[in-house]
């Protein structure tokens, strides 16, 4: 069989996520890749696939991947891209593409370029045999030059230590990230999920068409807006009433003033049009069993509360008996008390263990501590592997981390789960405390600072006078 | 609320109910929206129904069709089979109603669609 060579080129954010999402959309897809080049931390990966349509279909899912290049040259240094381009052209590697409109996209990685720098770049290539016309708007064909720099832009060399170019075949699926965005979005929460992670979380969670999801802290449903542009189709269940309701005070600032009307979660999905995806939101507590025993899904991802802007609470009393007011209202709301993470994170394994698929993915988000942070800690549960731990920094000492698991068996009595976050119970004392203490020492210093600037000046005044 | 969704859910973290399943439903308004047909997910759904609690649910919400009891054994292949079943699943809505469990009969509201399965802090086991 035929196979091709691809440059993948990425965009340079959410770096821990990239192999973990192209490993799980070529799964989903069945599309084999083999490895030309080790995966690494640096912008690209070069690959080879088994067709074009292969190629289309892997970069269409990703969010991480800017677009797929079909490779025509690849050489550390300009001379030696250039000539080696010369050879190939008059090898005839053009012909195809000769007549066709087209244009060059440069990319200088770690570097930067002007306007001018940038068109003579692309004037370098003029030995190239093109007949079409450039044309930048809708271009038959676009090609893409790259210029690597290295990854530390302290140390930037005076050249590029090594230099792509190729055919676009694909774009990536990064549109849906700006299709999603949360500043046009009907409806969201205080915590709704940034449209790049819920496409990842989706991705990382092999959703595919006609799958069954659910997220069981769906909050104002950004992750089953995700799972259902995948082919997701989803169901949610939050405690809050007033959220799944469109209930709660307004997100927005600029609308703080006027109530919600008419948002709901699948007023998005209507929005996104994959309200065909949109199965139900049902109001109900995560921590207590009100499936039917032996409801199967394919995919549970959630972002679960910390406790810094969503409560973490589940239903209960701390009276022994509890006695139920009238009240005057029709809805009644239960009192709630304190559940924490590592207990909330131990029962959705639980949960899993029983209600997922073999070999389907749970996906959730943890908040840790950065200095204290360990693998060992993470939760385990003997019916799961832990696939992936990608970290999202948030501040200098907090960052939060997606646990991407498989369920490798069906759950039995001897099973255990174990969930040890140290943060978890001090999460939200300690986000607090160091902001304090990182205020604080701010003020402190910029006094200082003042202070200093003020005997520098006195001195200067000093010299003048004498 | 959904058929789908009503086929799913039980009211068994009551105290004292065993299995809370199925659970009867009330309906007081129902909406009928088209959807999409997906072949696949259809396909994939059918055998995580209760096939029989699906077929009754339709009956007391006043939905005739002629799906029978039991499931038919070569339904893969029959579209129109399936697409009377995904009119049930997706396209009839409960907007407002109740779901009754049917050990206690105490009642869950269903308002705006949304079934709300809230228990009060002395129910919960």
């Amino acid at each position: 069989m035929k196979r091709f060579q691809y440059l993948l080129w990425f965009a340079h954010e959410h770096v821990s996520f990239r192999l973990h999402e192209i490993e799980a959309i070529a799964s989903v897809l069945k599309i084999p890749i083999k490895w030309i080049e080790p995966p690494s931390d640096k912008p690209w990966y070069l690959v080879e696939l088994p067709s074009e349509e292969a190629v289309q279909k892997l970069s269409a899912r990703s969010v991480t991947m800017r677009r797929a290049i079909h490779l025509w040259a690849d050489e550390p240094t300009v001379p030696r891209l250039h000539a080696s381009l010369k050879e190939k052209c008059l090898n005839g590697l053009l012909e195809p593409y000769k007549l066709k409109s087209f244009k060059v996209d440069v990319d200088l990685f770690c570097n930067s370029q002007t306007q001018e720098e940038k068109l003579e770049r692309i004037e370098s290539f003029s030995y190239m045999p093109f007949q079409g016309h450039v044309d930048l708007k809708n271009p038959d064909v676009t090609f893409q030059y790259i210029e690597y720099y290295g990854l530390d832009p302290k140390i930037v060399p005076a050249n590029p230590t090594r230099t792509f170019f190729g055919r676009v075949v694909s774009e990536s699926g990064r549109p849906l990230i700006h299709e999603l965005s949360l500043k046009k979005r009907t409806f969201i929460g205080n915590t709704s999920m940034d449209p790049q992670l819920s496409l990842l979380m989706a991705n990382l969670g092999k959703v595919s068409n006609g799958d069954l999801v659910l997220d069981p802290f769906v909050g104002s449903g950004s992750l089953l807006v995700a799972a259902a542009k995948f082919g997701g189709h989803v169901i949610g269940t939050d405690i809050d009433f007033l959220m799944l309701h469109g209930r709660t005070r307004p997100t927005r600032k600029q609308t703080r003033h006027i109530a919600r009307k008419d948002e709901s979660i699948e007023a998005n999905m209507v929005q996104y049009s994959c309200v065909d995806k949109y199965i139900d939101v049902i109001v109900a507590d995560s921590a207590l069993p009100f499936w039917r025993s032996d409801v199967e899904f394919d995919c549970i991802l959630a972002d679960p509360p910390y406790g810094i802007r969503e409560p973490t609470e589940r239903i209960g009393s701390k009276e022994s008996l509890p006695i139920i007011k009238k009240e005057g209202s029709p809805v009644h709301f239960p009192s709630k008390i304190e559940y924490g993470l590592n207990e909330i994170i131990k029962d959705l394994m639980w949960f899993s263990s029983k209600h997922l698929k073999l070999h389907g993915r749970l996906l959730f988000w943890v908040p840790v501590f950065r200095q204290d942070y360990n693998d060992a800690q993470m939760a385990r549960h003997s019916c799961f592997k832990l696939i992936g731990n990608c970290e999202q920094v948030l501040t200098t000492f907090t960052a939060r981390r997606l646990l991407v698991y498989e369920k490798i068996k069906m759950p039995q009595d001897t099973d255990e789960c174990s969930s040890a976050i140290p943060a978890a119970s001090t999460f939200r004392e300690k986000y607090f405390t160091h902001g304090d203490e990182n205020r604080l020492t701010r003020k402190q210093k910029k006094a200082e600072a003042a202070k200093n600037k003020e005997i520098w000046f006195a001195k200067l005044n000093n010299v003048n006078v004498k | 609320m959904k058929l789908l969704t009503h086929n799913l859910l039980s009211s068994k973290s009551l105290k004292g109910v065993k299995v809370g399943y199925p659970l009867r439903i009330v309906a007081k308004d129902v909406k009928i929206s088209e959807c999409e047909f997906n072949k696949e997910f259809v396909k994939k759904i059918i055998p995580k129904l209760d096939w029989k609690v699906f077929v009754n649910a339709a009956v007391e919400i006043g939905q005739t069709s002629d799906l029978s009891d039991e499931l038919i054994e070569d339904y893969e292949d029959d579209d129109d089979y399936l697409k009377k079943v995904h009119h049930l699943l997706m396209e009839v809505e409960i907007i407002n109603g109740e779901l009754i469990c049917p050990e206690t009969d105490r009642v869950f509201p269903i308002s705006a669609g949304i079934p709300n399965l809230l228990l009060n802090e002395n129910e919960v086991s």
